[in-house]
């Protein structure tokens, strides 16, 4: 079902857990459909110094979070601002079709954490939760 | 780590018990006359079912004409079904069911009622357990059928199917019991209970998987689902299954005959699995009733976790289990059991089913508690939803 790559992040997750003194946090999806993305950014002049996640979810979520923080760290913020989906699944050879959800979600929470970390400059950025449309308590 | 498998989903399925495949082999190989034919050769297959479906009877209380051999359990719920409404529907279109059937009876009520019937889904109570106060009260005078199943696939809460019995007749309604699960724990006496159709399926008593069958009480009329031969007294069209109807007949009768036994070994590994892990894991959940609940079921719900990572934990550690988790369905919802009786989306989600066997030690027992530990202690230190 899943590839090496998946099961080797979800069983050896990296930067997993809460980040000390953290810059900047985004949070997305939400418990009644099962996945919820949290990632912590440590950021100094643009450039993402350390970046940790937690995640409540299935086996992808947690492989699409832990992926995600090790493709944006050392990024600069607009950088890091341009992961796509695709490219998550791309890292980790493939996602099931059913598992797809997890791959937008891990986008949707980087992009929800560096707009935090722009709101404090100023600057305000569109983000999207997926599951705000998909999902009710 | 653990070196070996710890298979921990009997629910699932059951591996054919070693006398049982040594009686089916035969009629796969030497024996494979059709039962229809008239020479020797087909009239010993004929003679072999018959003699299969007397065990089958005699171990429901039933009459042999009364025994009809499926290819599975969902067959079984299919046609007693569709068989039933299409046959009945002329004195009325309505159907009581449960919020809990397996999807074999939901799936073919949802198909019944885009054809016109109407459907009452009653709700359990919050232990897994349907009232027959409520089952009464959704009778209607166009009620044709009730269909309770017997003890639940996921929690394994057992269903009040005498006293449901007991008010179809006093109503005059007809009542299909899924028995599925509850065969091989349950002694099942078709007449103490009132049923007048009920389903079984093999592999769930050690049996082949591929094999079921529908007891449908005499002078009960049922539509057909196959038609095209005059196999099973014209009501099941089909080249019959020799080899694995043996194997129904045969599983079914040896479990029959170790039931005590069999109960007794899987209770006490189920009961030790419940005290240890409510003893050892904090803020977990026994989903349904342990008093009226198949004896070798327990179903666990671990807040703040996700039951895939779970099942994928279990299984990198060789025990296999299942979950009422959406995401092993790749469905966004979680159990539609585990709604029923109450749980909130997020804590029906960690739900884990672990369902003991003949195989199970208890040395098992203490393996899955120690793993079940230390993967949710995991789970719980990266979720989000866990900030302690």
């Amino acid at each position: 079902m899943y590839t090496e790559k998946v099961m080797d992040h979800f069983s050896n997750p990296r930067n997993v857990g809460e980040l000390k003194d953290y810059d900047a946090v985004g949070e997305v999806g939400n418990a009644a459909c099962g996945d919820i993305m949290r990632i912590y950014l440590k950021i100094e002049d643009d450039i993402i110094k350390d970046v940790s996640f937690k995640t409540f979810g299935c086996g992808a979520a947690i492989a699409t979070s832990s992926i995600a923080t090790e493709l944006i760290k050392n990024k600069h913020v607009d950088v890091a601002l341009e992961l796509t989906n695709k490219a998550v699944i791309e890292a980790l050879d493939g996602l099931p079709p059913a598992k797809i959800h997890c791959s937008v979600l891990a986008e949707e929470a980087v992009k929800e954490a560096i707009a935090d970390y722009k709101k404090k400059q100023g600057i305000i950025i569109e983000t999207h939760n997926q599951c705000d449309d998909c999902c009710r308590d | 780590m653990n070196s070996k498998n710890i298979y921990l989903d009997h629910g699932a399925t059951t591996k054919v018990n070693d006398e049982v495949l040594k009686e089916m082999i035969p009629w796969f190989s030497n024996n494979y006359g059709n039962p229809s034919s008239i020479y020797s050769l087909g009239r010993k297959s004929k003679e072999v079912i018959e003699n299969s479906r007397l065990i089958v009877a005699n171990a429901l209380n039933s009459k042999e004409s009364e025994i009809y051999f499926t290819s599975c359990g969902t067959e079984s719920n299919n046609w007693a079904l569709k068989g039933i409404c299409n046959a009945y529907k002329k004195k009325g279109n309505h159907i009581i069911t449960t919020n809990i059937e397996h999807h074999s009876i939901l799936h073919t009520l949802k198909y019944l009622e885009k054809q016109g019937f109407l459907v009452t889904y009653v709700p359990v109570e919050k232990n897994g357990i349907v009232s027959v106060e409520k089952i009464k009260k959704a009778i209607r005078k166009d009620t044709i059928l009730i269909t309770v199943m017997y003890a639940n696939n996921e929690i394994g809460t057992i269903q009040p199917i005498k006293e449901i019995g007991k008010l179809s007749k006093e109503f005059d309604i007809l009542f299909h019991t899924d028995a599925i699960q509850a065969a091989g724990t349950i002694n099942i006496d078709v007449d103490d209970l009132n049923v007048d159709l009920l389903s079984i399926s093999a592999h769930k008593f050690y049996g082949p998987k591929g094999v079921g069958a529908l007891f449908v009480r005499r002078g009960i009329r049922i539509d057909n689902l196959l038609h095209g031969g005059a196999q099973e007294k014209t009501r099941r069209a089909a080249t019959e299954n020799i080899a694995n109807i043996v194997g129904l007949a045969m599983a079914l009768k040896i479990a029959v005959n170790n039931i005590e036994k069999y109960n007794k070994h899987i209770k006490k590994l189920r009961d030790l699995t419940a005290k240890l892990v409510i003893e050892q894991i904090p803020e977990t959940i026994i989903n349904g009733d342990m008093n009226n609940r198949l004896p070798g079921n327990i179903n666990f719900a671990f807040r703040y976790i996700e039951g895939e990572g779970l099942l994928l934990f279990l299984d990198i550690n060789k025990i296999f289990a299942s979950s009422g988790s959406a995401c092993t369905s790749g469905s966004l919802d979680p159990s539609h059991v585990l709604l029923a009786i109450g749980l909130p989306h997020e804590i029906a989600h960690g739900s884990l089913r672990l369902t003991y066997g003949w195989d199970n030690s208890e040395e098992d027992v203490y393996i899955v508690v120690n793993e079940l530990k230390e993967i949710v202690k995991r789970l719980r230190d990266m979720s989000p939803l866990y900030d302690k």
